[in-house]
């Protein structure tokens, strides 16, 4: 007879989680049965519950870290916090981006609120997974939010072509990964990470091919989340459709998920037979880069010149994964840190820029931003110069860990193939800040009004993109 | 100490960055906030250099910077005595000029713009004295350049002033040049760029056999920073700046970085006799050659110019025979009566509608007094009459350098001669004799405003007073005293000082020594004296007769000319041909063509996205299956 104990600490290591839930219930329940309840309201109690998850994220260091919990279900360690921080803050800027952007668009607001903090606790969850099951409880946790959230201008065609078409596709990958992590299964005998690394670095010489193609299968389910290429193609599509903070939300908080999980698998549990699947990563993460920054080139549309973009970072990301040295996951996570700045900074300007019904998201509609709103202007070129890689920008920094991490590695070709990528991708993100700054807006565009919290939301990236640029080894010695 | 040390540089820059973001809405404040700001890091560096005093200093990081692998770089700080008085030079004669400034640049249309560069070059040249190793050092190097060269370049619309200001920056990046160089090489032998860490390994340097190589290095970068032959040519030039600039920047601090760099790595430069003595021959030249140059100049700024290059050299010839305290010495003194005479200088143009031609002044005396007072203190100062603070600072380099080898110590007299000569006659064609100012000026001639005058006034205390922490021992061996300058240094260059056994000189060949300085000084005021109070010798008649020599020093022995014809003009030559023929041909050829591939194929690729689901599945299809055989068949 199998008993489960469960006990009180087991509780605490989730109480990030616990708490994203029970104000997502709660949201969901007050929404409906208090259907008048302002809009804004809901948003800004969903706010505190991000905050109060967030400090009770810092007690997770004051339990004991580095074990596991939930009869090695949850893993708590330095990682675990870390993620959640990331989640949770992107969740807050993006939840803030979701006010005004509601306002401009006069969208119904009651059902967002909850749905941002289901898809939270989703990525939290797979952050501190330390089961298969567990990652995929959170990854179709927030999948599913994200399916709903993609549509949630439900009057517009795009957005609900985007959500048809993710909610497809991403049952499509779903099938993969399950099948992957069965096949691990029926390898191990176990879903416990720790047990199927154990496995994999005993058997590293000798694996069969259901052992390779479980985690071959786990890399193509992962692949699709975090869009490396050829599991990239629903990105642009979606990315243009969905509303911009949804948009924000998906680059960075699904992608960030995404990596979570992959760092847990890969890096850290199967990561002993590193070598087996490092040709494989290799080779996404040099298709991924060039294909994203090379369509991207081409892009007149910022949202999906952005979505590119983040196709083309999976990429960078994916080198250092590919190093999978000790080094890796302190240079994946503050790439994450620095991703989710330039991101969400980027975005937020392309969602003040694009007016009612996002009518103006052409890179055009940027020209003479620098005269007319030269503060929006050097928030976005901040992000472009970052985005970019130049220094002094966080960036540059989270780059240049990536790469070294590589090179320490021995992967010299494969720094040589992301520097040469960075260089392609300076052309369009330049090609922004010479519209704001060199050429004049032929066509008056209304845009939308800053309001307070998106004024938040850009004095945040902007000093953390500098903070990070500026200071970066403080904050690597935190993360990891 | 490390609760309020990090704060000495942090009000400077925080200054800079309110005068920068919002100098425009600020105006007239933007002077008040920059004061401030100053004076907080002048009174913490008075608690630095309190507790330095009881004996406590600090060596130590406040935050890692960048770590990348094994490479760490943390902003770490050094207070010890010789930053210290260095902090209190910085900030004291910085917080002086900057309440200078605000009456010198009332009215200015961006004084928030210049008041933020003032702090951020404050800032700048703090992290240069403070930091504990090189990179902070290097920062702070290349921050003061950064800001000398935006400041001499202040007013913009100038060609000149452009033009000077580009002078400044290409000719430091030059030595700058050297300078890193110096410091990649010490690093990649010893591993570690902090001060403590290199001094402990010297020997790894040594026995690499680059101490001489890491050296010379070094020097060439305090040879661009602190303008010695060759490299002191933009110093002249910069004078384009505004005059409390000049003072600050071209006087009291930036340029004497060189002198604080050498004096830091003294007991590095001590493994090495050569560049020891090279850096002995480039002092010794610069301060007779500069000074041969200030003889026959008009202009009263770049007089003090090519005076301060000459000053710079005794700093130089005072490190490189040992006497590091007497350079530190000299530097502080220095500092003290050249700011005063800079900003002098600003206030008779500023009485005078910014005239600069000493010869269209004259007799200036009666109508600004406290100018002139002030002025006449910094001139018996930088002659080295007793006993006022250069009198001392010189005579101790000037004593030290006998002891090196009398030679030296006989250009340096001849230098001082000229240097009492040249003062004197700057002094005598602006203030006294008969009146040469154009009539309509004359009639408008007022002493410059209260915030003005006392920023002179406390100079002037300073430069009388100041020597009088360093009387030599000897002298202050006559009532039990001893030199408390050399004493406080002395831990700093305890070490060096020991390698080195720098010889003795008996007291009575010091006292003749002392005797022959003020007599030189004595000697070169007379002449002036005689020259253009008296008339007794008529200078015009001096220059026909000489006219050969005369022209060479008018035109500064032609090194401009020279540098033109010889460095640049081939340097121009090739980089058009290297612009025209192998930029625009080849490589941007190269470039445009690879670009044009890459959208070509963006062009295609783009195709794929077709907007079809079934597309898109499809091909997630043929990725899997990629994959998948790539394992089936590995």
């Amino acid at each position: 007879m199998v008993t489960i104990n469960i006990g009180s600490s087991d509780f605490a290591a989730i109480l990030p989680i616990l708490v994203v839930c029970a104000f997502g219930i709660y949201l969901m329940v007050q929404g409906v049965l208090a259907p008048r309840i302002h809009k804004l309201t809901l948003a800004y109690i969903g706010l505190a519950g991000i905050m109060i998850a967030m400090v009770s994220n810092f007690y997770l260091l004051g339990i004991e870290t580095d074990r596991a919990y939930f009869e090695g279900m949850v893993f708590v360690d330095k990682l675990t916090v870390t993620l959640n921080f990331i989640f949770l803050l992107t969740a807050a800027l993006c939840l803030l981006l979701m006010t005004s952007y509601s306002e401009q668009e006069e969208i119904e607001f009651i059902e967002f609120t909850p749905l941002i903090l289901f898809a939270t606790a989703g990525m939290m969850l797979m952050g501190c997974a330390e089961s298969l099951m567990i990652i995929f409880l959170g990854l179709e946790t927030m999948s599913i939010a994200l399916y709903v959230m993609a549509g949630f201008r439900r009057f517009n065609r795009f957005s609900l072509e985007a959500a048809l078409k993710y909610l497809l596709l991403g049952a499509f990958a779903t099938g993969f990964l399950l099948y992957g992590m069965a096949l691990i299964y029926g390898t191990v005998g176990t879903t416990n990470l720790t047990q199927i690394s154990a496995y994999y670095s005993e058997n590293a010489l000798n694996l069969n091919v259901m052992a390779l193609f479980g985690v071959a299968l786990l890399v193509i389910g992962f692949g699709f989340k975090v869009a490396l290429v050829p599991f990239h193609m629903w990105t642009p599509d979606v990315y243009q459709g969905a509303p911009i903070p949804v948009t924000a939300y998906m680059a960075v908080g699904a992608k960030a998920a995404g990596f979570a999980a992959v760092l847990r698998v890969l890096v850290l549990a199967t990561g002993q037979a590193a070598f087996e699947w490092s040709q494989l990563l290799w080779l996404l993460a040099v298709i991924t880069m060039t294909v994203g920054n090379i369509i991207a080139l081409v892009q007149s549309d910022i949202k999906r010149m952005l979505a590119y973009s983040s196709i083309a970072h999976a990429g960078y990301i994916m080198i250092g994964i590919v190093a999978g040295n000790e080094t890796t996951v302190s240079a994946v996570l503050f790439y994450l840190v620095v991703y989710m700045f330039m991101n969400i900074g980027a975005f937020a300007v392309a969602g003040i820029v694009s007016g009612k019904n996002e009518q103006h998201v052409d890179i055009k509609h940027f020209a003479g931003l620098g005269k007319s709103q030269p503060m929006l202007a050097l928030v976005m070129t901040v992000c472009m110069f970052s985005l970019a890689g130049f220094p002094p920008t966080g960036g540059f920094m989270g780059k240049l860990y990536l790469f070294k991490a590589a090179m320490e590695s021995g992967y010299t070709w494969l720094v040589i193939f992301g520097a040469l990528n960075t260089l392609i991708s300076v052309y369009y993100y330049i090609r922004v800040v010479v519209a704001m700054y060199f050429q004049d807006s032929k066509e008056s565009v209304k845009m939308a009004a800053v309001l307070p919290g998106v004024g938040l939301v850009l004095l945040v990236t902007l000093l953390g993109i500098f903070y990070l640029g500026i200071f970066p080894g403080t904050t690597l010695s935190l993360l990891y | 100490m490390e609760d309020f040390i990090w704060l000495i540089p942090l009000m400077p820059l925080l200054g800079a960055i309110i005068n920068g973001l919002f100098g425009h809405v600020l105006k007239g404040k933007a002077g008040l906030i920059a004061s401030i700001a100053v004076l907080i890091s002048f009174l913490y560096s008075v608690k630095a250099f309190l507790m330095v005093l009881d004996g406590v200093t600090f060596d130590g990081d406040l935050f890692t910077w960048i770590a990348a692998g094994s490479f760490q770089a943390n902003f770490g700080l050094r207070i010890d005595q010789l930053s210290s008085v260095m902090m209190l030079v910085v900030s004291g004669v910085g917080f002086l000029i900057h309440v200078y400034a605000n009456g010198y640049m009332h009215g200015d249309r961006s004084v928030g713009r210049f008041f933020a560069y003032m702090n951020l070059f404050v800032f700048s040249m703090l992290m240069l004295v403070m930091g504990n190793n090189l990179l902070l050092l290097y920062l702070g190097w290349e921050g003061v350049g950064l800001c000398s060269y935006l400041l001499i370049g202040y007013f913009y619309d100038k060609p000149s002033a452009a033009k000077a200001g580009l002078k400044a920056f290409l000719v430091n990046r030059v030595g700058d040049f050297g300078f890193a160089i110096g410091i990649f090489i010490i690093f990649t032998t010893i591993g570690t760029i902090t001060y403590s860490g290199i001094f402990e390994n010297v020997e790894r340097l040594v026995s690499a056999g680059v101490v001489t190589t890491a050296s010379l290095l070094l020097f060439m970068g305090a040879c661009g920073k602190s303008a010695q032959f060759p490299l002191y040519i933009w110093l002249p030039d910069a004078m384009e700046g505004p005059t409390p600039v000049s003072a600050l920047i071209h006087a009291a601090t930036m340029v004497t970085a060189g002198v604080y760099m050498v004096a830091r790595f003294s007991f590095l430069f001590s493994y090495s006799e050569t560049a020891m003595l090279v850096i002995v021959i480039i002092g010794t030249f610069t301060a007779l050659f500069a000074a041969t140059m200030a003889l026959v100049n008009n202009d009263i700024k770049r007089v003090l110019a090519y005076s301060t290059i000459s000053q710079l050299g005794y700093m130089f010839i005072g490190v490189g025979v040992g006497a590091y305290a007497a350079g530190v010495f000299h530097l502080m003194t220095h500092a003290f009566f050249k700011a005063l005479l800079f900003l002098g200088a600003g206030a008779v143009m500023h009485s005078l509608a910014d005239e600069t031609n000493i010869q269209k002044m004259g007799a200036l005396y009666g109508k600004i007094k406290i100018t002139a007072l002030t002025f006449i203190m910094a001139w018996l100062a930088i002659s080295g009459i007793p006993p006022f603070s250069g009198f001392f600072s010189k005579d101790e380099i000037l004593a030290n350098a006998y002891a090196y080898h009398p030679l030296v110590w006989f250009f340096g007299a001849v230098g001082a001669f000229i240097t009492a000569f040249y003062m004197s006659r700057l002094v005598f064609l602006t203030f006294f004799g008969e009146s040469r100012v154009d009539p309509e000026v004359e009639k408008h001639i007022h002493e410059s405003p209260r915030v003005m005058t006392i920023p002179l006034m406390v100079l002037a205390f300073l430069a009388v007073v100041g020597g009088l922490v360093g009387i030599p021992q000897f002298v202050a061996d006559l009532w039990g005293g001893s030199n408390h300058f050399h004493h406080f240094l002395e831990p700093v260059f305890a070490a060096a000082n020991e390698r080195l056994h720098l010889a003795h000189l008996s007291h009575a060949l010091e006292y003749g020594l002392m005797l022959a300085s003020v007599l030189i000084a004595l000697g070169g005021i007379y002449l002036a004296y005689l020259m253009y109070i008296k008339k007794a010798i008529d200078p015009d008649a001096l220059a026909a007769k000489y006219k050969g020599a005369y022209t060479t020093l008018y035109n500064k022995y032609y090194v401009d000319e020279g540098i033109d014809a010889g460095l640049l003009n081939p340097i121009v030559v090739m980089s058009r041909w290297l612009w025209h023929f192998v930029d625009e041909r080849i490589i941007d050829g190269l470039v445009n063509v690879s670009a044009k591939i890459v959208m070509l194929i963006s062009l295609l690729v783009r195709r794929v996205q077709t907007g079809y689901v079934q597309h898109y599945a499809s091909v997630m299809v043929i990725g899997v299956i990629l994959v998948l055989g790539y394992y089936l068949f590995s």
